[in-house]
């Protein structure tokens, strides 16, 4: 990931509206993860690439994601286990209705989905729509035990 | 967007030689459901008298309903018309025996353009051509309304576009109109765009819309300027294999095609060759067709660490690894005789004295 791409997730995650006050910053050392109480993250898109791809939450946050799309095309963001991301790799829909975790975006339109993390481990999020994953729409929901600290 | 003043220009004739699997063409957009596929692509971009004129013809091959190609145009055309019978062709047996097939393709506006100016719009056989105006999110979102599929690099590549030229050709092909003309898979309808302008310049990054990081781009461009022209490209992708002054039959024989008369009895032709990775292909060709005149990076679209001035590879001069490697046996040529001296004269005996 190149480094103007670590500067921009950092700071995106680090603008993240956390709705008990929660916030990341791009300082060294690990992350802290997001939660448990609800949270909000801001994914923009522009020239096919999420502006967020490494996102650490802990277990049973819910996570509500802002999805701004800067590009001319549709893209959407597919949060989920790998049965989800199966369906929409292999699918053919070119849009979907809403599910939590799923949504499409239209160019240059925002929507919102949410999520709740229920499981430790890592959480694929994607964008499913032809050559986009390849071109590298792709980012990891990695959720945790330990609760965030302040 | 780049501000150009008038001055003569440059004749660009780029022949694209697509492999099937690419499908394609110069602007990389595909049909509805990407069962046509454009197997080539053959423009000629020419200039003479303060005017340009932009012919270009795709072929394509497929049994879906319509296929579509954005081009970028480097100013904004006065009238876009069918391109002659065969002059692309000729241009290919200039520097290659097998004709190259060449085909077009033709876009019909189906809706409203949004925040898009359309220039022009005009239907070449089964060709609809729209000429529009905008940035790369206005361009593109017309793209879409009107049936475009758009690859996943085409933001960024429409905005690489935009920022120097918010002009574009748009090219849509119909099948249905295909087949109630006559017209099948190989067939192929050139249309030529006349565009005052002040320098010419090839898009090559276009080449690679749509294209994954394994994919190469290939094609020939052919440049037909008023003197010997300065170019400049982005990367090593881009050859040139022969720089001379075109002859006078080659100029007859394109004089003579339909709505070329237009071709001077003086030009100096370049052919040029494209051979690179798709990613790799970032930039586009920069020409300076008046004498002392610098191409310009605004034209390649990079930034002055990635120009690579082009130069002809001469077949009586050597190569630069030639000369580095005549160099390099120079050196240890001397050296080796350097040493070879010392030695000796350490190894001479004494001379003997004594009774």
């Amino acid at each position: 990931m190149r480094l103007g791409w670590r500067v921009l997730t950092a700071a995106a995650v680090a603008s993240a509206v956390a709705a008990g006050g929660q916030s990341m910053t791009a300082s060294a050392g690990p992350p802290v993860a997001l939660g448990p109480e609800p949270v909000t993250v801001v994914v923009e898109i522009e020239h096919s690439r999420f502006s967020v791809d490494e996102i650490p939450v802990a277990r049973g946050t819910t996570v509500r994601f802002v999805v701004v799309n800067h590009d001319p095309i549709n893209h959407e963001l597919i949060v989920g286990p790998q049965a989800v991301h199966d369906r929409h790799r292999d699918g053919t829909e070119r849009r979907h209705r809403p599910k939590p975790g799923e949504v499409s975006v239209p160019a240059l339109e925002r929507r919102v989905t949410s999520y709740t993390f229920e499981s430790t481990g890592t959480v694929e999020m994607a964008c499913h729509l032809p050559g986009h994953y390849d071109y590298g729409m792709r980012g990891e929901v990695t959720v945790v035990d330990e609760p965030s600290s302040t | 967007m780049r501000y150009r003043t008038p001055l003569a220009v440059v004749i660009a004739a780029v022949t694209m030689m697509l492999t099937p699997a690419a499908a394609l063409a110069c602007g990389g957009l595909v049909g509805e459901n990407g069962s046509i596929q454009l197997g080539k692509t053959t423009t000629l971009a020419a200039y003479t008298n303060g005017v340009e004129r932009y012919v270009t013809a795709f072929e394509f091959s497929g049994s879906g309903k319509s296929v579509g190609s954005i081009v970028p145009l480097p100013d904004v055309p006065s009238s876009v018309d069918r391109g002659g019978r065969w002059t692309l062709q000729r241009l290919q047996q200039e520097v290659a025996p097998p004709p190259a097939a060449v085909a077009a393709t033709a876009a019909r506006a189906e809706s409203a353009a949004g925040d898009v100016d359309i220039v022009l719009e005009k239907e070449i056989d089964a060709l609809d051509i729209t000429v529009l105006k905008g940035g790369g999110d206005e361009v593109g979102r017309w793209a879409l309304d009107n049936g475009f599929f758009l690859p996943p690099d085409a933001p960024e590549v429409l905005d690489f576009y935009a920022s120097r030229s918010q002009v574009f050709m748009a090219a849509k092909f119909d099948a249905g109109r295909a087949a109630d003309l006559g017209q099948g898979a190989g067939d192929s309808t050139p249309i030529m765009a006349t565009i005052p302008t002040d320098n010419p310049w090839v898009p090559l990054r276009i080449l690679g819309l749509g294209r994954d990081g394994e994919e190469r781009v290939e094609a020939d461009v052919f440049l037909l300027t008023d003197e010997r022209p300065a170019l400049l490209a982005g990367g090593p992708g881009v050859q040139v294999k022969r720089s001379e002054q075109a002859s006078s039959l080659l100029l007859s024989d394109l004089r003579s095609d339909k709505g070329m008369k237009w071709v001077p009895d003086e030009m100096w032709l370049s052919y040029l060759q494209v051979d690179a990775a798709a990613p790799a292909l970032d930039y586009d060709l920069a020409v300076a067709a008046s004498a002392g005149a610098e191409p310009s990076l605004i034209d390649a679209g990079i930034g002055p660490a990635a120009a690579v001035p082009l130069a002809p590879a001469s077949p009586l001069l050597p190569t630069t690894w030639t000369i580095w490697a005549l160099i390099g046996l120079a050196i240890g040529t001397a050296v080796f005789a350097g040493l070879t001296i010392r030695h000796r004269r350490g190894w001479m005996p004494p001379t003997p004295v004594g009774p």
